[in-house]
Order: C-alpha cells, then sequence, then structure tokens
C-alpha cells in the first residue's frame, strides 16, 4: 500500500517536473511556432540566479517565485528584441539561433559562475511515508506546478490577455484582426516564456548541483515533451507530460533512471512518427 | 567541376607530411569529412539533421568495439561504414515514408544522438560490454588497436600513414559527392530540396531517394568516427553529444551551405579556431561558438535555406548558358559530359 | 470505350465532414471532361483521391485506372503509370529554370539521351522557348501555369488531370491553354477541374458537376450549364 502511494508520488512528481520545466517551452511554441533551443539555458539561468539570491541572504522562497522569472524574464526580452524578432516564420532558422544562444549563454554562465556545481539546500525536509523516507520538496514542486498551470489555464481562459494569446495561435492575422500588433504579442509572448522558464529553474535550484551544462539535461525533455503535445498548450503539455511521466518513472522503478530516460526518448520517436502534428493534433483538438 | 583545382589540392594534401607535423592536419582532414556528409545531405538535398553526430559516434564506438575483439583493423573499419549505414537506411526510412516534416526531422534526428548519448554515459563498468571491449561509460573506450596494414596486423599504421588514409579518404569521398552530383541522382535530390511534391508528381520516389542519400552520408560520418577515434586513441560518449552535433552544423554553415567544398572548409577553419581557442582559458569556447553561429544565421536576411536557393539561381546565372537541351542535359549532367552526345545517367 | 478512369463508391472523410460522397465516376479513352461546381463542392477533394494525396482524408471505395485500384497509392506510383498531374498552386522547382524543370520531369520517362529532344518538342508546342532558362521562381503566374503543364506533358502521359489550369491567366493564354488541352486530348484522356464556366465552354466537352461533394448533372457542356439546377447551385438557390 505505501508501496503504491510512493509509485503514484514519483509519477506525479515526474508529470510535474516535466510540465513546469515545458511550461515556457509551450507558450512559445504553442503560440508563435517558435522552438527556443536555448530554452534548458533560460532554465540554468533561473537556476543560478536562485542560488546568488540565497547565497546572499535573500528569502529563498523570493528569489525563485519572484526574482528569477523577473530577471529571466527581461533576459527573454532582450534576446527577443536582438534575435527572435528577425527570424519569426523561420522554424529552422529560429532553431539554430536559438542553439547559438544556448552555446552562448553555456560559456558565459561558465565565465561568470564558474564550472563547478553550485547548491542550496531544500528549504522543505523529508517525510516518512511508511518504511519509504520521501522529499518533501517533491511536493512542493507538484503543488507550485498545479497551481502554475491552473494559473495559465484561467489565464487563457478568462482574461482578455488569453483571449490575444488564443488568437495568436491562430496566426498573426487574426491578432491584427483583433487590433492588436503582432510584434507586440509575440515580444510579450517570448518574455513571459522565458519568465516561466526562470521560474522553473528557480523551483527547481534547491534539488541538485547546478551546472552551466544542467541546461542540457531540461531542454532535451522539454522538447519532446512540448512537440509531442501538439500544439494546444496546456492540454498538449500535460497530455505528453502525463505520457511521458508515466513510462520514464515505471521503467525507473523496473530497471535504474537511465532505463526510464531511454524509454522516454524512444518513446517520443515512436510517438513523433504515428503523430506528427502531436498529441493534441490527433485528440482533444480545440483545446487550449 | 575544376580537375586543375582538384589536383592541385590533392597535391598539397599529399605533400603536406614533408614539411609540417600531422597531428593536427589529420583531425581538421577528419572533420571536413564529417562536414561533407552533411554537407551533401542538408546543401543539396534539403535534409537538415541536428543529429548528424549520432553516425560520427557509432562509427567511432563501432569500429573501437569491433577492432578490440578482432585484434586487426580492416573489418573494423568497414564496419565502421556498414553498421552507421544501416542505422541511418532503418531510422531514414523510419522519417521519410512517414512523410514527417522538417521540424520533427530534426527534432527526430536530434533524439536519436541524444538516446546514443545517455546510453553511452551509463555504460561504465565491467558489465557493460560487446566481446572483449567493455564501453567504459563516460570514460570511454582507451587502448584499442589502431589502424594497420590490412592482412598485417602487426604494421601499424599510426601516425603519418594515418594522416594518409585520412587525406585519401576525403578526396574519395569528394569525388563521390561529385559524381552523385552530376548523375540525374544529384539532380533530382536538389529537386526534393526545391519542391518535394512537384517531385513525387514527376514520377520520382521521394522517400527512397532521401533514404538513399540519409545512409550514404552517414556512412561517410561513419568513416570519419572510425578516423577520430584512431586519431584521438581512445572514443568517449562525447561524440554523441549535443555539442559536436552543433559542431558540425556551425561548420557546415558558416563553411557555406549549399556547396561541398564550403562544409569541408568551415569544419577545417573553424575545427583549427577550436584546437586554438581550446589551449586558452580567457574566453569560453561555446560562448564563441555560439555568438558565431547565431551572427549567421541572422547575417543570412532570407533564411538559410532560400539563401541556398538563391545563391544557386544567382550561381546559375552568372554562368555561361549552353545551348538549348544539349546545355540542360550538360548543366544538369555536371561535369564531364559536356558536349557528348551521350552523358552518365 | 472502355474506362481509363473509373471511380466506384469513393467516399473521403476528413475533420467530420464528407468531402467526397460515394460517387461513381468514369472517364473513358481519350475522353475529355470538365469537373465543375462552386467552392467546397468536392471537386478538388475528388481530384486529391484520385492523384493519391489523400493527407488527413479517410477513404473509401476504388479507383481504378485502366483497371487498376490505385486508391491508397502514392502520387509517385499514380504517376508513375502513366499519369500527368498538375495541381491547383503552380508547383515547380524555383530554384531551377523552365528547362531544367521540364528535363527532370522527361528524365525519368525518356532517359538521359531521349530526355533533351522531348524537352525541345513541348517547349515548341507551348510557345515556352524564350523562358527556357529562366527561373522558375522568376515567371508570373500564367507563365508558370503554362510551364507546369509543359512539366506534365513532357512525360507524354495518357491520362491527364489539371487542376484549375486556367486560374490567374491572361485572355490570350487562356485561348492558348484551349488549344493545347485540345491537342493533348488527341493523345490522352483529360481531366479539368475548374470553376470558370466561360473556360469550360470554351473546351466544349462533356461536364461533371459537383455538388456538396457528389455529382449532381451530367453531360455535354452545353445541356449542363444550361440546366437551371446548376445555375441554382452556383447562385446559391438550392441548399
Amino acid at each position: 500500500m505505501d508501496y503504491a502511494a510512493v509509485v503514484v508520488l514519483e509519477i506525479l512528481y515526474m508529470i510535474a517536473f516535466l510540465a513546469l520545466t515545458s511550461a515556457g517551452l509551450a507558450i512559445v511554441f504553442g503560440m508563435m511556432r517558435v522552438i527556443n533551443l536555448a530554452h534548458g539555458e533560460f532554465v540554468m539561468l533561473g537556476g543560478y540566479l536562485t542560488i546568488a539570491c540565497a547565497k546572499v541572504g535573500v528569502n529563498i522562497y523570493f528569489a525563485m517565485l519572484v526574482v528569477a522569472p523577473i530577471a529571466v524574464g527581461i533576459f527573454g526580452l532582450i534576446v527577443e528584441r536582438l534575435i527572435i524578432r528577425f527570424l519569426y516564420g523561420r522554424m529552422i532558422d529560429v532553431m539554430l539561433a536559438t542553439w547559438g544562444l544556448s552555446l552562448l549563454m553555456v560559456g558565459a554562465v561558465s565565465m561568470i559562475f564558474g564550472t563547478t556545481a553550485v547548491s542550496i539546500p531544500a528549504p522543505i525536509p523529508g517525510y516518512e511515508l511508511g518504511s519509504y523516507q520521501m522529499g518533501g520538496y517533491n511536493l512542493f514542486i507538484i503543488a507550485i506546478t498545479l497551481l502554475l498551470v491552473g494559473a495559465m489555464w484561467v489565464v487563457l481562459r478568462f482574461t482578455r490577455a488569453g483571449l490575444i494569446a488564443r488568437g495568436a495561435m491562430q496566426g498573426p492575422e487574426v491578432v491584427a484582426a483583433l487590433g492588436y500588433d503582432p510584434r507586440k504579442v509575440y515580444m510579450a509572448t517570448f518574455t513571459v516564456g522565458a519568465a516561466l522558464s526562470g521560474l522553473a529553474g528557480g523551483v527547481l535550484a534547491p534539488l541538485t548541483g547546478l551546472l552551466p551544462s544542467s541546461g542540457g539535461a531540461y531542454i532535451a525533455k522539454a522538447f519532446i515533451t512540448v512537440i509531442t503535445g501538439g500544439a494546444a498548450v496546456i492540454s498538449g503539455t500535460l497530455s505528453s507530460a502525463t505520457v511521458f511521466g508515466i513510462v520514464n518513472q515505471l521503467f525507473s522503478f523496473e530497471a535504474g533512471p537511465v532505463i526510464g530516460e531511454l524509454a522516454m526518448l524512444v518513446l517520443a520517436i515512436v510517438l513523433l512518427r504515428l503523430m506528427p502534428q502531436g498529441i493534441t493534433g490527433r485528440f482533444f483538438r480545440g483545446s487550449t | 567541376m575544376h580537375w586543375g583545382w582538384f589536383i592541385a589540392f590533392a597535391a598539397v594534401l599529399l605533400l603536406l607530411p614533408l614539411v609540417i607535423d600531422t597531428h593536427t592536419p589529420t583531425v581538421l582532414l577528419i572533420w571536413a569529412l564529417f562536414a561533407l556528409s552533411l554537407g551533401l545531405m542538408w546543401g543539396y538535398a534539403g535534409l537538415l539533421s541536428f543529429g548528424h553526430s549520432a553516425y560520427f559516434g557509432l562509427g567511432a564506438y563501432v569500429y573501437a568495439i569491433a577492432a578490440v575483439n578482432m585484434g586487426e583493423s580492416t573489418v573494423p573499419l568497414m564496419l565502421a561504414i556498414v553498421v552507421p549505414a544501416a542505422v541511418a537506411a532503418v531510422i531514414g526510412a523510419m522519417m521519410f515514408y512517414g512523410r514527417i516534416s522538417d521540424v520533427y526531422m530534426s527534432v527526430i534526428t536530434l533524439v536519436v544522438t541524444l538516446i546514443l548519448f545517455k546510453f553511452m554515459n551509463a555504460t561504465a563498468g565491467d558489465a557493460y560490454r560487446i566481446g572483449d571491449a567493455r564501453l567504459g561509460g563516460f570514460n570511454g573506450m582507451p587502448g584499442f588497436p589502431t589502424l594497420n596494414v590490412p592482412g598485417f596486423p602487426e604494421i601499424s599504421l599510426f601516425g603519418t600513414p594515418t594522416y594518409y588514409v585520412c587525406a585519401v579518404s576525403l578526396l574519395l569521398c569528394y569525388l563521390l559527392c561529385r559524381w552523385i552530383l552530376a548523375r540525374s541522382f544529384g539532380r533530382v535530390l536538389v529537386g526534393i530540396r526545391e519542391n518535394e511534391s512537384r517531385c513525387a508528381m514527376m514520377g520520382y520516389n521521394v522517400p527512397a531517394l532521401k533514404t538513399a542519400i540519409f545512409t550514404v552520408c552517414a556512412a561517410m560520418a561513419g568513416l570519419s568516427g572510425c578516423l577520430f577515434a584512431n586519431w584521438a586513441e581512445i572514443v568517449t560518449p562525447s561524440v554523441f553529444s549535443l555539442r559536436q552535433a552543433a559542431e558540425v552544423l556551425i561548420w557546415v554553415i558558416v563553411g557555406g551551405l549549399g556547396t561541398l567544398v564550403g562544409p569541408m572548409l568551415g569544419a577545417a577553419v573553424l575545427g583549427m579556431v577550436k584546437l586554438l581557442l581550446g589551449e586558452q582559458t580567457t574566453i569560453d569556447n561555446a560562448l564563441i561558438l555560439g555568438i558565431l553561429l547565431i551572427v549567421v544565421v541572422l547575417a543570412i536576411p532570407r533564411g538559410v535555406v532560400p539563401a541556398i536557393s538563391a545563391a544557386w539561381a544567382s550561381w546559375r546565372r552568372a554562368r555561361p548558358r549552353g545551348v538549348g537541351a544539349g546545355g540542360a542535359r550538360r548543366r544538369l549532367g555536371g561535369a564531364g559530359a559536356a558536349g557528348g552526345a551521350q552523358g552518365r545517367g | 470505350m472502355s474506362a481509363v478512369l473509373e471511380t466506384r463508391d469513393l467516399t473521403m472523410r476528413f475533420g467530420g465532414v464528407v468531402a467526397v460522397d460515394n460517387v461513381s465516376f468514369s472517364l473513358g479513352e481519350r475522353e475529355l471532361r470538365c469537373l465543375i461546381g462552386p467552392n467546397g463542392a468536392g471537386k478538388t477533394s475528388f481530384f486529391r483521391c484520385l492523384t493519391g494525396r489523400r493527407d488527413q482524408g479517410r477513404t473509401s471505395g476504388e479507383v481504378l485506372i485502366r483497371g487498376q485500384d490505385v486508391a491508397r497509392w502514392r502520387p509517385h506510383e499514380i504517376v508513375q503509370l502513366g499519369v500527368g498531374i498538375k495541381t491547383q498552386v503552380p508547383s515547380l522547382m524555383n530554384g531551377l529554370t523552365v528547362e531544367e524543370n521540364l528535363w527532370l520531369a522527361a528524365r525519368r520517362v525518356h532517359g538521359y539521351a531521349g530526355a533533351g529532344n522531348v524537352v525541345q518538342e513541348v517547349m515548341a508546342e507551348l510557345h515556352l522557348g524564350n523562358l527556357a532558362r529562366r527561373l522558375a521562381g522568376e515567371l508570373a503566374h500564367g507563365q508558370r501555369q503554362v510551364a507546369e503543364i509543359g512539366v506534365v506533358i513532357v512525360q507524354r502521359p495518357w491520362l491527364v488531370l489539371l487542376d484549375e489550369p486556367a486560374a490567374g491567366m491572361t485572355g490570350e493564354e487562356i485561348d492558348r491553354l484551349v488549344n493545347v488541352i485540345r491537342r493533348i486530348n488527341q493523345t490522352a484522356a483529360v481531366i479539368v477541374v475548374d470553376h470558370d464556366m466561360a473556360f469550360v465552354r470554351m473546351l466544349a466537352s462533356n461536364v461533371t458537376v459537383f455538388h456538396r461533394g457528389a455529382i449532381l448533372v451530367e453531360g455535354t457542356a452545353q445541356r449542363v450549364l444550361d440546366d437551371p439546377r446548376v445555375r441554382d447551385v452556383y447562385l446559391g438557390n438550392r441548399a
């Protein structure tokens, strides 16, 4: 019974992890068809900023929930103005340019923060579930993810900004027809996506030692989660996060974390081959 | 194709060891071959693989594993060409017959190299071995037999002879690429790049053709990987890394997408820059590569892919036109068919 | 006359819409037929079924080309039978010249040696000579249409399927197009999909009218175009 609870919690955690780290990329991809290959580095940047703030005494929750998103959001805004905005509609070129950006960020962070791992302890202690020792912080991550996804859904469904955003998903003409400047909408969208990535990085910072190369670990999973999810931002990300989360954890329990990750990657190839439009290209069409 | 330039270049390559030490030039040749394999596929057929490093790495690992098990280098070398080609044939067929779009091709190829990277990284420990070869995990595989004269395992080709093997390989592969492009196969590939559905409606079996070129380019990448293993004397999972995949892309783009010489040049120059940079620590290597990639992508205003077509088009316009159908056949038929009533095809 | 092209109970659905509704159609050897109907009538979907481009649609029923069921075939396999296809949007290789486009199409059928001659013949037939060395991407729309017809006929097909060949053409170009189609028709069966009534009248062939995915009426151009039901369909009076 305890074991079942552990499994469920671990799966929930994995789903939350995938959804959280993919949220920023999903927004940017879902709305603008931009694949930001530097997304992992945005997350990593959020982590580094959170750790740096925590080390100088800033409250850790403030650092991860306020400082990281805002700072990385501003960075994202700069990137959009300097690089992304020239490349809209050119998907492959965006991927190449953001790949360059990711290299740039890894190099810069290496130079600024050095290449040894930095870390901070998790602010929430572990707890016991039957005979198992569980990480309490994982529950926090699940909670934050739920809040975040819920907030995104509410904003998209019920606010004017959300309406504009959903219009943007149909194409720039729709946005213009609504009377808004598509370029400004895209600028705001990319900024929000970057902020979400920073938030994810901040929240995940206490988990492991952070290296300049940590972004690489995030991008792969986020990438396949978003692409497999398809165009719908929330239902797409959630459905693929669920599928991958379950597969990853089940295989991990059986054969170790590496096999779990490999299973996820292989499944991604299979799913993409069967559903080139992503999960929400086939099911849940028309959802947000 | 200008045979004059080719012979001059070949002569320079073959005479180089008389003048300088061959250690660095060897790896530059290897990288040039790797870049050539991606440049052919991307520049001419329009197939962008974000994970071409998968076949480079497979060539390296297959060679090392086979060499340890066999003690001799001839069969391992052949396997290092054949195995990546076979894998590419399977993956290529899966992608192209499934009619996926460019973006998804880049995702899938990226994931393939990622899978190999993660898998190889996790193979530390005695349990992970193929025959006598321990895979070594993130530490890699050192100490495998390097190239020897076929049939004579005691006569090693290490050092300058390996340089010659690399030089000859590069020259032969370059000629192979030129030959492919001169044949109808090459022209149809260009047609596929220009307008895939039109090509299908001319009756060409597009998925089969794409799989074929993907396989050939993987074979060349595998060869370059095998040679790389012999140069480095160790094979680590970094051959599959995203960094390696990004590097070869950057070499091809910066060198000149849409030509054969461009990627080779890009690889040689940027490879040299990377080696020099690696020796200093003030500015991080990744930073410079990143800036370079961004600048190149932004500097080509109509995008990397249309730029190929445009460059192609203006290059055609600049060239003197042949007369009538003989001209078309000559141009499309490429080198060597000039004026002849029978072309190769 | 035996049927060159025949469909039996052909149905195609996508996204919940029945685009082609149980269509049984027949085309004889060297027959010229126009398919007309207002937008959304299903002509282009039907055309797609004939040419192997079903994309997201799910089809049932048979498409027989000289007796072979090609309903599940891919476009290049259908073309290899000897069918020439021109799609609605002109589709050429923009970075290659007109001559090179034609050569690529000809090479597969006539071989390396023979392709050149056929290309010359076709360029003469279609008056493409002065455009031969122009890049396909630089042509005006009407010229692209002609060039694409060249790409089609250079393969010397015995069944030709043209989707809106006259779109964007000047009056003079249309006149020439009508002659070209008549000449093609001397050796091949031809289907022309269009909604330009004047063009259809000029071709003066048999006409099949589509409405809501099904065949409404068939007959000679004269009779069909005077049929009040057809006019209602075009004017929207008919539900």
